[in-house]
């Protein structure tokens, strides 16, 4: 800090978005935490299939495993590109 | 019954060791028998940091393999008489610790009724890692207000609740303790740092204690004394608070507020 620091223009406050960040990478991982070890393998290989048949984002593969007493679900959602449905 | 506490974070050089010394010297401050053992095993540290770095002759790996007693490797404080150090190996053999070892030596630690066992955990989540929490009571996870420790704490917040014998076994769960460490209110003000509550939130966990980023922390370790004996330092005061609450004292927390900078400071800067 200094007598020129008011020249300088503020960088934005960064906090904000480590905070948006590790919310969104913290809940993911939660959800997928505990499951078995080969999910983040089949998520893989599932995005490589559908990329067969349709371009899709490495993101647009979301795979949750969900616990409820006595049984699981694996849930498995593909996010589509707007538009390209059908060839 | 002997307690044991768990001192470890995913991320390397978060401060587990400095929280480790200063908080078995904390518990022994208090009248507590207490061992604090470096399961760092190759990287031995935490014998510098405690100041004992030159009476280490045995360590936790020669008790482990029958080739010094306990009573031979458990180096006595000079400051506290119910403070012990058990120094990490400087073998390279990952596989000097067994669980089996490490159980005989804390089962060992119960019969000569100490009080507390603080284990230092090594970085990571390999071996030395699950060991240094497999057997824990309590488990502080030390954490900076920064995205790759946030994100590492939970991580092991997650292993603390299910690759541990408390929860292998069903039995009560690990009391989880977070500690956040290096924390600057000018900064977290400024919006360049994230908050206590920031921390919180998306640790789903409130903290045990907030240590203020300070000098005084390098000088303790120059020194080989510490932080907690340094009277002149926030971070001391604040571990002296977080072993009262861990101990089960109420103490609000401190040392939170900016320091606002003087006239001289802001114009002349520094």
């Amino acid at each position: 800090m200094g007598i020129l620091d008011f020249l300088k223009r503020k960088p934005e406050p960064s906090a904000g978005v480590a905070r948006e960040r590790l919310r969104i990478i913290v809940a993911q991982e939660r959800s997928t935490r505990g499951g078995p070890d080969y999910l983040p393998l089949l998520r893989n290989e599932l995005l490589e299939v559908i990329r067969k048949y349709v371009n899709v984002d490495v993101e647009a593969v979301n795979i949750n495993l969900e616990r409820d007493s006595g049984h699981e679900v694996l849930e498995l959602s593909v996010a589509l590109p707007e538009g390209k449905t059908g060839a | 019954m002997t307690e044991i506490i768990v001192v470890t974070s995913g991320k390397g050089g978060v401060g587990k060791t400095t929280t480790s010394a200063s908080l078995a010297t904390g518990l022994a401050i208090e009248g507590k028998k207490v061992a604090v053992i470096d399961f760092d095993v190759g990287l031995r540290n935490l014998d510098l940091i405690m100041g004992c770095e030159r009476r280490v002759v045995y360590d936790f790996v020669n008790v482990v393999h029958g080739e010094a007693t306990l009573k031979q490797a458990l180096i006595k404080d000079k400051r506290y008489e119910t403070l012990y150090v058990l120094a990490a190996s400087q073998t390279r053999d990952k596989d000097a610790l067994t669980q089996e070892g490490v159980e005989k030596v804390l089962e060992e630690l119960a019969k000569e009724n100490f009080d507390f066992v603080v284990c230092d955990s090594p970085a990571g989540i390999e071996k030395g890692a699950h060991l240094a929490m497999y057997f824990a009571d309590h488990a502080v996870v030390v954490v900076n207000p920064e995205v790759s420790s946030v994100r590492d704490s939970d991580r092991i917040l997650g292993l603390l609740s299910s690759k541990t014998r408390r929860a292998e076994k069903g039995e009560a769960p690990i009391k989880q303790h977070l500690l956040l460490t290096r924390y600057n209110p000018n900064r977290v003000e400024a919006g360049e740092m994230l908050s206590v509550k920031d921390v919180e939130e998306i640790l789903g966990i409130s903290v045990v204690g907030v240590i203020p980023e300070s000098e005084n922390v390098l000088a303790a370790s120059n020194a080989g004394v510490p932080v907690i004996l340094d009277d002149n330092s926030q971070a001391g005061h604040a571990y002296k608070d977080t072993v009262a609450r861990i101990l089960g004292n109420e103490r609000p927390l401190r040392f939170l507020d900016p320091v606002k900078k003087g006239f001289f400071q802001r114009v002349f800067g520094g």
